[in-house]
């Protein structure tokens, strides 16, 4: 019997290895932009085409950074979560990428806005700065334009309670002795 | 006869003509000058689609594959060098856009699997090759049998073996 201890056991390895590597989501790429500034950039705005908003107008408070389209499905299972945690308080800034206006405004307009700004990437350049692969994915940044956190795909309440609310509470704690 | 023939000639080549391959039709302007288009496909097929993973930029339709291109001719075209181009894919996207990466931590256990497999390989085969000149050099090979029935037979064996001392 001692002679097949030896491949049972490569073998539960082999299996546990293989089982851990299709538990993993293929999709979650880890991001070289965690603890870089945000890419520079300068858009014309949903609501207002001819204005130009800027990287550094959105310093000074922490925020969520939302890569969506209205083309894009997986992105209306998490808008409803957005709008929620706008009406409590949370920044929400989209990126709407090669886009229709219309398309645009319409989703909004019928799901609520959850956006304090929405950036139009009519081409799709600034998504590849910001190292976007599919929409949606969320940025977390903090105050000083800092990107700390990156999510993959829609984000779901076990996502928010589980990693992002704990670090926007840490960004805004972060923030306070400068205040003081 | 030779109708059918020719119908079966002709349903062959209509066939072919149909089972062109569907060219990429790429949505920019590739570069005109031949050195450039040459470094772009070098570099398109360097480069992963990370939408579909498993192919390479030159190979895909995604969107985000044709931007990527786009965003290649660009910087060729304002005079990048090839190390410059991989630079500003991997800052954005990471290593993982190189098909074939640069060794480092992350990736050590990448590159060294391969190795590690061979040796291992080597290891099992070196006992084996060793235990099998044992066991032909002295031909000995013992019946394989479980202890339990050995021990069983044994028993058995001294039970009968214990009446007859008795007789005797």
């Amino acid at each position: 019997m001692k002679r097949f201890i030896l491949p049972v056991v490569f073998l539960g390895g082999l299996v546990t290895l293989l089982a851990a590597g299709l538990g993993l989501n293929p999709r979650e790429v880890p991001s070289p932009l965690i603890g870089k500034p945000v890419p520079p950039f300068a858009l014309p705005t949903l609501n207002a085409p001819d204005r130009q908003v800027g990287h550094t107008e959105l310093k000074g408070q922490p925020y969520l950074f939302n890569v969506w389209a209205s083309w894009c499905p997986t992105c209306y299972q998490e808008h409803e979560l957005l709008v929620e945690l706008s009406q409590r308080g949370v920044n929400v800034v989209g990126l709407n990428i090669e886009d229709k206006r219309e398309d645009a405004l319409k989703m909004l307009a019928r799901g609520g806005n959850p956006y304090s700004v929405v950036l139009v990437d009519a081409d799709g350049r600034s998504r590849i700065d910001w190292g976007v692969i599919a929409t949606p994915e969320t940025f977390v940044v903090d105050a000083q334009g800092i990107i700390r956190h990156k999510h993959t795909g829609a984000i779901t309440w076990k996502d928010w309670q589980e990693t992002i609310a704990p670090l926007f509470e840490q960004l805004y704690r972060e923030m306070e002795p400068a205040n003081g | 006869m030779a109708n059918a023939l020719f119908n079966v000639v002709r349903a062959i080549g209509l066939s072919l003509i149909f089972a062109m391959p569907a060219f990429a039709i790429d949505s920019f302007q590739l570069p005109e000058d031949p050195a450039t288009l040459t470094r772009y496909q070098v570099l398109a097929e360097e480069f992963r689609c990370l939408v579909c993973q498993n192919q390479n930029l030159a190979d895909s339709n995604a969107d985000l594959a044709n931007d990527l291109k786009r965003e290649l001719v660009e910087l060729l075209e304002s005079g990048k060098s090839d190390d410059q181009i991989r630079e500003f894919l991997v800052a954005r996207y990471g290593d993982f856009v190189l098909y074939r990466p640069p060794v480092n931590k992350a990736t050590a256990m990448l590159w060294l699997a391969p190795l590690i497999g061979v040796l291992g390989i080597g290891l099992v085969v070196v006992l084996l090759w060793r235990r099998g000149r044992n066991e032909g050099d002295v031909v000995t090979a013992e019946p394989v049998v479980d202890e339990d029935i050995s021990n069983a037979l044994n028993e058995l064996r001294a039970a009968k073996a214990e009446p007859q001392d008795k007789e005797s």
